[in-house]
């Protein structure tokens, strides 16, 4: 044990460090990032696609909660109408949110995700590929499903097409933005009502803007300037949100 | 100066250098806080001139709007603290944000408390969605998320990273928010009287202002030194000179 | 001072509820900011002298015991 291994002489040594240098160098030929993003795009399809209730179920939420404001304010066109926009953002809003809970915890309690954070490919763009499946595939259908909501609430014709467009995306934005949340309650065992608690103050600004859209179109006012800001703030939770969440998802792992 | 603040910081980055210094320091916080609030008070409350728009519940702003200042500065001074954890892995950063945010929510809770009652000779409501009311509400429950993830996420070195992420990810939030708040506001209500936004005061108004702010600043290191030497007992308990300290007593 | 008489000055005119449930809510949360960090130090320092204490207690019975 003491002894030095046979030939530690300096030659020996230099080859040992050159055998280790074309190590390294070997390890430039694992799969390029784009090969690793498409394979976690197929991965995030396939384990989500399988998982149907998850996908369908914050669509019945958004439906129910919708149904719910007829029966609890009134069903007259004249009330409805103008609460209209609020009542199917405030509904979508939550959908999404509640799809997102426990969106990475799968992924925690089976290795994957310490797989992901070990592997030294960037994490953020992985992430996205994550996010990506998710919002193809949960709040597409929120969208898709909004107009006939919209028939159900007297939501004026001008407004659907802004209600989708707003909603399309919105839902960008509350995904990236609520993914922080989700990422940050990876570890807690229960965390729908905390992960509303923290996300909700951040989903305001967007409410706002797509709420203001639709209002802007209803009225007979152009909706671009609304949009253009709900676009801005997307494009903000684009670039910053992914390493929020990676940064999330390592504090996360660091506790398990 | 630039390095007496360097050593300053590095030392305050120990806990049992930052525990022994801030004994010393408590008396001065405490001192300054019972000096600069009851000099504002008395003077804010009976020798400041009354508003003629508002008549003397314009007094309430020797309140509301230091309270409102500490609210977002308390939150700005968390994210600081969060950087600092996050990135230089100072872990007294985490004590000190721990300890930040309960006052921090306190404040917000003022600034709510007061502004609705000041609405009401104001106003003639208990409650205005206004602009500067609605971004005080987000702000508290932005305090109230900081809080509940840390009594959520188990063990505490978790708690705290994730704690100072939520912090910072809410620091660039708050712009945006008060941003469309304002905004939102401008849309759908008339521009109304605004509470706190006067035309030149005069010197008898902003001084007791002035130390009213000041006061509220040394309650805050005050309560935050406060909670800070509780939590490095706590945390620290398995070190030697804690325990010096304890058996001493 | 301001107000003509110490009355006046309770009664702010006639804005006194406002103004005074005002000062005494925020001052009532300011001071429980201190208070009870306050007392939670002393109980956390008595809380650890007893752990202390406990905790000699056993090293020295463990100690006479062997």
């Amino acid at each position: 044990m003491n002894a030095p291994e046979a030939g530690s002489t300096a030659a020996q040594i230099q080859a040992r460090a050159a055998a280790f240098c074309r190590l390294t160098v070997k390890k430039s030929n694992l799969p390029g990032m784009g090969a690793v993003f498409s394979a976690a795009v197929k991965r995030e399809w396939r384990l989500q696609v399988r998982r149907k209730g998850d996908l369908i179920n914050p669509l019945v939420f958004f439906a129910l909660v919708v149904v719910l404001f007829p029966l609890g304010i009134s069903p007259t066109a004249e009330i409805l109408a103008p609460v209209a926009p609020g009542v199917l953002w405030v509904a979508a809003l939550l959908a999404v949110l509640m799809s997102l809970d426990g969106l990475f915890r799968p992924d925690l309690q089976d290795g994957s995700l310490e797989q992901l954070l070990v592997s030294g490919y960037p994490v953020a763009p992985l992430v996205l590929a994550k996010l990506g499946v998710h919002w193809l595939l949960s709040s597409l259908p929120l969208v898709l499903l909004s107009p006939f909501l919209g028939v159900m609430l007297y939501l004026p014709w001008q407004g659907h097409g802004v209600l989708m467009l707003s909603l399309l995306l919105g839902s960008l934005a509350l995904t990236l933005v609520g993914s922080i949340g989700a990422a940050l309650t990876t570890g807690v065992g229960k965390s729908g009502v905390l992960i509303t608690l923290l996300v909700l103050p951040f989903y305001m600004p967007v409410l706002i803007f797509g709420t203001g859209a639709m209002q802007a179109a209803i009225g007979g006012h152009p909706a671009g300037a609304h949009l253009a800001l709900l676009a801005a703030l997307t494009l903000l939770a684009l670039a910053l949100a992914p390493w929020a969440i990676a940064a999330a998802l390592r504090i996360a792992v660091s506790g398990e | 100066m630039w390095n007496w603040l360097k050593t300053l910081y590095h030392r305050l980055g120990s806990p049992k250098w930052f525990y022994q210094i801030t004994g010393s320091w408590l008396p001065w916080f405490a001192g300054a806080t019972l000096l600069f609030m009851s000099v504002g008070l008395v003077w804010g409350l009976a020798y400041a001139p009354m508003d003629y728009q508002q008549g003397n519940s314009f007094r309430i702003i020797y309140i509301h709007v230091p309270a409102a200042f500490l609210a977002q500065s308390v939150y700005m001074m968390m994210a600081v603290a969060g950087v600092v954890l996050l990135v230089w892995k100072m872990k007294m950063a985490d004590v000190v944000a721990q300890a930040l945010a309960p006052v921090g929510a306190a404040m917000t809770f003022i600034a709510l408390v007061t502004g609705a009652i000041w609405g009401v000779p104001t106003w003639g409501t208990w409650w205005m969605w206004d602009a500067r009311l609605t971004s005080m509400l987000i702000l508290f429950f932005l305090y109230l998320g900081v809080i509940a993830l840390r009594e959520a996420l188990k063990p505490q070195e978790v708690a705290a990273r994730a704690c100072a992420l939520l912090a910072i990810v809410g620091v660039i939030n708050i712009p945006i928010i008060k941003y469309s708040v304002d905004w939102w506001y401008t849309l759908h209500q008339p521009a109304t009287f605004k509470l706190t936004e006067k035309p030149a005061m005069p010197a008898s108004m902003w001084l007791p202002l002035l130390m009213m702010v000041l006061g509220f600043y040394a309650l805050l290191g005050w309560s935050v030194l406060l909670r800070a030497r509780a939590e490095i007992l706590r945390r620290e308990f398995k070190a030697g000179w804690v325990r010096e300290i304890l058996q001493r007593k | 001072m301001y107000f003509d008489s110490l009355s006046d000055f309770f009664n702010m005119g006639g804005h006194a509820l406002y103004v005074w449930t005002s000062f005494g809510i925020s001052l009532l949360l300011m001071a429980a900011n201190i208070l009870l960090p306050w007392w939670n130090l002393k109980r956390t320092r008595a809380q650890l002298q007893r752990q202390l204490r406990r905790e000699a207690a056993l090293n020295t019975s463990a100690t006479t015991a062997e």
